[in-house]
């Protein structure tokens, strides 16, 4: 290389003095990291979860496996799974189509652009309530006050469905347009045709869209509130499962992601439709 | 138009088409045939409904005054159990799901079968709830936090890589393009092109997500998944009604102290 090369060289690098790394450490990030690991260690030792624990229950797992293939489809395993299911959809259905008429009057009286404050508030702090509260837990209640059986299911999916279906409901009242509203309301329309004439339209078809979401949860969630005595596929589930009839635990659990495909495809289906 | 108006035949004008007519009042058809199927056959007992009214004032009556003196030694530790439950949980799975949304999102991955297994693992782990998911750990584990924060992992696995492979799918192809023509390896595009543009995605969905288990969790000890579930099951079992009032309050304080974190957190960092 020559002297004027160098210099060249030279210059280029003075310029550059505080020399520029393209992609600098991200030393926030990294102790970001370092504090989720620690964190994950301690986690681990007060949950009391071990590599040899880990590596028992894998060896049960092998067992278990073994003993669930393959899924057991005998007709008197089937016609109690057909028992179940029904039983599971019909709870689903009514929940739904329930929740789904009493969302609507709630849900108006939660919207803060119609319904005076007072009535919009504690329609809302009824909302949370139920929203917060996990179906089963819902459930357990239920069974206590009605027994046990579809009703308690029914009744839980009722307030779950409730809880999403409501808030949906006055989130889309209150992003509506206010000018048809005051159309009807000028040409004299009592408050019932104000609803229908003026807010039923807008929400609708959104509407349609979260109650067919609804109905696919419904399904879900009623293979769960049958686990604490609301009747359904659960109950069948949880006998298998305490029987340890693990094959046909394999057939309800197949049953079950079945119904929940063909429940998410119907539904989107009916969305498709009203959209 | 005005010849017709002046003939006075009124327009006749529809919203919807005929087969679209046809096709909504078949599906009202539809909803009425199942309700009142499901109406019909339905078990309800009615000897069950008579006492139904004194049977709910006797819950709450029951419950009421709530057993404080209970929580320092039993629902404390369980509420923490709960709580490392659904972290742990989270974090596991949001490290299972990123390799899975990798697998899944098609700018990345080109191989339709990879996408379609990833896509089944998604679906599969998300359609099970996490009480069954629970019943299948606990059997294998025992009962405890450890089958609990698996079920929860588990089931967790779909719905965040559903939303990771969505998020990586709509990464802009441009920064991608620059970084693969400097001759960046593949891991450089990876955590220099896509990491980037995907992180306020994956932020959120993890914090939306851990609130969601937050809820999950705090049920899983009643099929012996560990934490408030289990000090729920314990106090329903021995009828100690006054001590199943607290797990109830403590559940629901807990479900909106981690809605109102979750909230904060989005706000701050997104």
């Amino acid at each position: 290389m020559s002297a004027p090369h160098d210099d060249t060289n030279l210059g280029i690098a003075a310029l550059a003095a505080p020399q520029r790394v393209a992609f600098p450490p991200n030393w926030p990030a990294r102790i970001g990291l370092l504090v989720l690991a620690l964190y994950v260690a301690y986690a681990s030792t007060i949950l009391d979860i071990t590599w040899a624990r880990f590596i028992i229950g894998l060896d049960h797992g092998a067992k278990f496996l073994s003993r669930m293939f393959p899924p057991d489809f005998s007709a008197d395993k089937l016609s109690l799974l057909y028992v179940g299911m029904t039983e599971s959809l019909q709870i689903a259905i009514i929940a739904t189509v329930v929740g789904v008429l009493l969302s609507l009057p709630l849900g108006l009286a939660a919207a803060r652009n119609l319904a005076p404050p007072p009535l919009a508030w504690s329609a809302r702090a009824l909302i949370a309530l139920f929203r917060s509260l996990h179906p089963v837990i819902v459930a357990i209640l239920f069974v206590k006050s009605v027994g046990f059986g579809a009703l308690a299911g029914i009744l839980a999916l009722i307030v779950a469905s409730l809880g999403f279906l409501s808030k949906l409901v006055a989130e889309s009242v209150e992003e509506m347009s206010m000018k048809p509203l005051e159309a009807v309301r000028a040409a004299g329309a009592p408050f019932l045709s104000v609803v229908t004439m003026g807010v039923l339209p807008q929400v609708i078809p959104r509407f349609i869209g979260f109650a067919a979401y609804q109905l696919d949860s419904n399904l879900r969630n009623s293979a769960l509130v049958g686990i604490v005595g609301g009747g359904g596929i659960g109950a069948t589930l949880l006998t298998a499962f305490q029987r340890f009839d693990y094959d046909f635990v394999l057939t309800i659990v197949l049953a079950i992601i079945a119904i929940v495909m063909v429940g998410e495809i119907v539904s989107g289906w009916m969305r498709r439709m009203f959209q | 138009m005005t010849a017709e108006i002046s003939a006075g035949r009124p327009r006749q004008w529809q919203r919807f088409s005929l087969p679209e007519r046809i096709m909504r009042s078949a599906f009202y058809l539809l909803v009425v045939i199942a309700v009142i199927w499901s109406l019909r056959t339905i078990e309800i007992i009615p000897e069950f409904l008579y006492d139904a009214p004194q049977q709910t004032v006797d819950l709450f009556v029951r419950m009421w005054p709530i057993d404080w003196s209970w929580y320092p030694k039993v629902v404390h530790p369980a509420l923490m159990e709960t709580l490392h439950t659904a972290t742990l949980g989270t974090i596991l799975a949001v490290a299972v799901a990123s390799v899975v949304s990798l697998m899944v999102a098609r700018n990345i991955t080109r191989s339709i079968i990879v996408n379609t297994i990833g896509r089944f693992i998604l679906v599969a782990t998300r359609s099970v709830h996490a009480m069954v998911w629970a019943l299948f750990f606990v059997a294998l584990f025992g009962p405890g936090a450890l089958a609990g924060m698996l079920a929860i992992a588990v089931h967790s696995i779909g719905f965040i890589g559903k939303f990771l492979a969505e998020a990586i799918e709509d990464a802009k192809p441009g920064p991608i393009e620059a970084l693969v023509a400097t001759g960046a390896s593949p891991l450089a595009v990876l955590i220099k092109g896509y990491w980037p543009q995907v992180k306020p995605a994956f932020l959120a969905i993890a914090t939306f997500r851990w609130d969601i288990n937050v809820r999950e969790s705090a049920v899983l000890g009643l099929v012996g998944g560990g934490g408030l579930g289990m000090a729920l099951d314990t106090a329903l079992n021995n009828l100690y009604w006054d001590q199943v009032g607290l797990v109830l309050v403590v559940i629901f304080a807990v479900v909106i102290v981690a809605e109102i974190a979750t909230a904060w957190i989005r706000s701050s960092i997104l």
